[in-house]
């Protein structure tokens, strides 16, 4: 039986000949597997120098946000550091300049800018993550299964894909958050939708297009599997990495949606990057020059790092997944 | 069915047209059809069809092994994925008959497989199986090779884990990938191109069909290898008691795996007969062509050019006359009247379609 031609030299098994045996050992040999996976995608990803310095300003941001509770429990007395209602009383005039009190200064309102900067971050996280889980999980599935079924699901989506695009996004926010009182989840909740329906699932349906038509999805209908089976066995595996990368972008994109509507003033939130820009200008110290910089400069600065550090961040995962992207060193 | 070849080129000739205990074949196919429509749409008639597979009727032993030869575009691979349920026919039927399985719940009836959907058709599932023509293409290649081989296990919900993965290590080892638990969490990728064609044949096999299209298995391979999955896929026939539908353009493959060979011509069988009948004795013009085609190995051998005109006609909405009419060396007036021949016995199992022999 033995009777091929040319065998590959086989490499050492890594797992030993005797998996297969007991079904935790089996159960580790498949994790061992998914964990030599993603350490492999991890070393691309570090090689890459848009990606270390994405991970290293979103692992910034998040010690940010990490930070603020701590600071308002032991350092910072909560009567004059509160984001919100805080009021600096030994400032001669506000909005005061940085000083040893006030790492940058006060906002015209009395209140220290550096916590309102720290307060923000995890409300910018939440709303740009579940923005692009929504997002991706949205596009993920009506992707694959337009591309899947074809025909009128296909027509459907698609349709409603291109109307989504064709609507101006922000326009459409501003709109919306004049009908409802928007808060930060249904923000999240709204860009996601429109994400998922609109170009993201456009991009992961002409994926999963090309996923449809190989042999091995034939393979698996010949074996028995169903539709189910092969969009999310078959299917869905194949378009995570790209879905990934467009997760990426949604953050992005939820974010500066974020800043755009507080600066606006139409949002329902506390305190965010954006309602800090918002406090500047409706006190008239945003035509104000330099001279009023601390008031616009570390809000600004930190939408446009943490926007591009996830941008970046897509960048480089997309070297992760596209082999072709990738530089050759040698 | 086929009698017994004795020839040795047939090395497990004597299987031949064993059939079930109650001498029905495993599997009849009458008339079946497959039209393509071209241009249409959702609320426009296509225009014309592409006649991909017209009227072929065939029948298969339990065990036995039937080559489809022909050219390009015959509609020999369209025949194998009508088979498997990857297509829906367009008329015809495909009846299978399994002799009873362990459970007991032998068909009773010989079932339409182009009637059937659902659970049923999961049941059907287990007794068809396909090997398809690239090893590369056909593998998930995120899966793993315990993941591809147990794929009809899973979805078909046999056994549990313990069971699939004892199931995955005997069949692995059956053919002939050994040490089996070393190849269990192999990427297809991992593998050679014969290897990775074992592991095609051992999901095809891991579920023990009664019947497997093998769809031009061994022409993507290179030659050293491809003797060697020939070698296995019959060892396995006997051994499982798989018959094989063994789609090729290789007639030299045919020979040595099949026990009957049917030729096909543009959507039609034009031939069919025991292999060694029908490469000594071939009676259509159209197989007397396609075997003079076939190299020699002898360099003072001068080819007698077959006499066949033009190019292959268009199979879009093609006349009913017989199909391979204007290439014909045969051709006559009768020929140009009457609709494509049937396929007649000319010589005791040796069926031709053709009005001149």
């Amino acid at each position: 039986m033995n009777t091929s031609g040319p065998v590959a030299p086989i490499p050492t098994p890594e797992f030993g000949v005797e998996i297969g045996r007991g079904r935790v050992r089996f159960v580790l040999a498949r994790l061992r597997l998914m964990w030599r996976s993603f350490r492999n995608g991890w070393g691309i990803f570090m090689e890459s120098r848009m990606g270390r310095l994405s991970l290293f300003t979103i692992i910034a941001f998040a010690l940010m946000a990490a930070a603020h509770p701590i600071l308002m429990a032991f350092v910072w007395d909560p009567a004059t550091y509160d984001p919100v209602t805080g009021y600096s009383f030994d400032q001669v005039e506000q909005p005061a300049p940085p000083s040893w009190k006030h790492p940058l200064g006060t906002d015209p309102l009395g209140r220290d800018v550096l916590s309102q900067l720290l307060f923000s971050t995890r409300s910018e996280f939440v709303l740009g993550i579940t923005a692009a889980l929504v997002t991706v999980g949205i596009a993920t599935f009506v992707g694959a299964v337009a591309a899947y079924y074809g025909r009128l699901v296909d027509s459907f989506f698609m349709r409603l894909a291109d109307l989504i695009i064709a609507l101006p996004a922000i326009s459409l926010l501003i709109v919306l958050s004049a009908l409802f009182h928007l808060n930060l989840f249904y923000l999240a909740l709204i860009i996601g939708v429109l994400g998922g329906f609109g170009g993201t699932a456009i991009i992961l349906k002409s994926q999963a297009l090309s996923i449809k038509v190989k042999p091995f999805i034939e393979a698996a209908r010949v074996a028995g599997g169903g539709d189910f089976h092969i969009i999310f066995v078959h299917i869905i595996p194949h378009l995570l990495p790209l879905a990934l990368l467009y997760m990426m972008f949604t953050v992005t994109s939820a974010i500066f949606a974020e800043a755009v509507l507080s600066f606006l003033g139409l949002l329902d939130l506390r305190m965010s990057w954006g309602i800090m820009i918002h406090t500047a200008n409706t006190g008239g110290y945003l035509l104000g020059g330099t001279r009023y910089w601390w008031l616009i400069v570390p809000a600004g600065a930190s939408i446009t790092l943490l926007c591009s550090a996830f941008y970046l961040a897509g960048r480089a995962l997309d070297e992760v997944v596209n082999p072709r992207l990738r530089q050759r060193n040698d | 069915m086929a009698s017994a070849s004795n020839t040795p080129e047939t090395p497990n000739a004597q299987a031949a047209g064993s059939s079930a205990p109650d001498g029905e074949p495993l599997l009849a196919v009458h008339g079946l059809t497959k039209l393509f429509p071209v241009g249409g749409g959702p609320f426009r008639k296509p225009s014309s069809f592409i006649h991909a597979v017209d009227d072929v009727t065939f029948r298969l032993g339990h065990g036995e092994s039937l080559g489809l030869v022909g050219e390009s575009g015959c509609g020999k691979t369209t025949v194998g994925k009508l088979l498997v349920k990857l297509l829906e026919p367009t008329g015809g039927e495909i009846l299978f008959r399994f002799a009873g399985d362990s459970a007991g719940a032998a068909t009773e009836a010989p079932w339409d497989s182009a009637a059937i959907s659902g659970r049923l058709l999961r049941s059907c599932g287990r007794r068809v199986q396909m090997i398809f023509q690239d090893p590369y293409a056909s593998m998930n290649p995120r899966r793993t090779i315990y993941d591809i081989i147990s794929e009809p296990l899973s979805v078909q919900g046999m056994g549990d884990v313990q069971y699939r993965v004892d199931r995955v290590l005997e069949i692995l080892t059956l053919v002939g990938l050994t040490p089996a638990g070393g190849f269990l969490f192999r990427h297809p990728h991992e593998l050679s191109g014969g290897q990775r064609q074992r592991v095609a044949i051992a999901r095809a096999l891991v579920i023990r069909p009664s019947f497997v299209v093998a769809d031009e298995p061994t022409s993507m391979l290179d030659v050293s290898s491809r003797t060697g999955v020939m070698s296995l896929m019959q060892d396995l026939a006997t051994e499982l008691g798989v018959a094989y539908l063994y789609v090729t353009h290789d007639l030299a493959v045919a020979r040595y795996m099949c026990h009957r060979i049917a030729v096909m011509y543009s959507g039609k069988v034009v031939e069919l007969a025991e292999t060694e009948e029908l490469l000594r004795n071939p009676l259509h013009p159209y197989t007397k062509a396609l075997l003079s085609a076939v190299p020699v190995p002898d360099p003072g051998h001068r080819r007698q050019l077959p006499d066949i005109r033009g190019d292959l006609g268009t199979p879009i909405d093609p006349p009913s006359r017989c199909r391979f009419h204007e290439r014909c060396p045969a051709a006559t007036e009768h020929c140009l009247d009457h609709p494509h021949p049937p396929m007649e016995e000319k010589t005791p199992g040796h069926l031709v379609a053709c009005y001149e022999v």
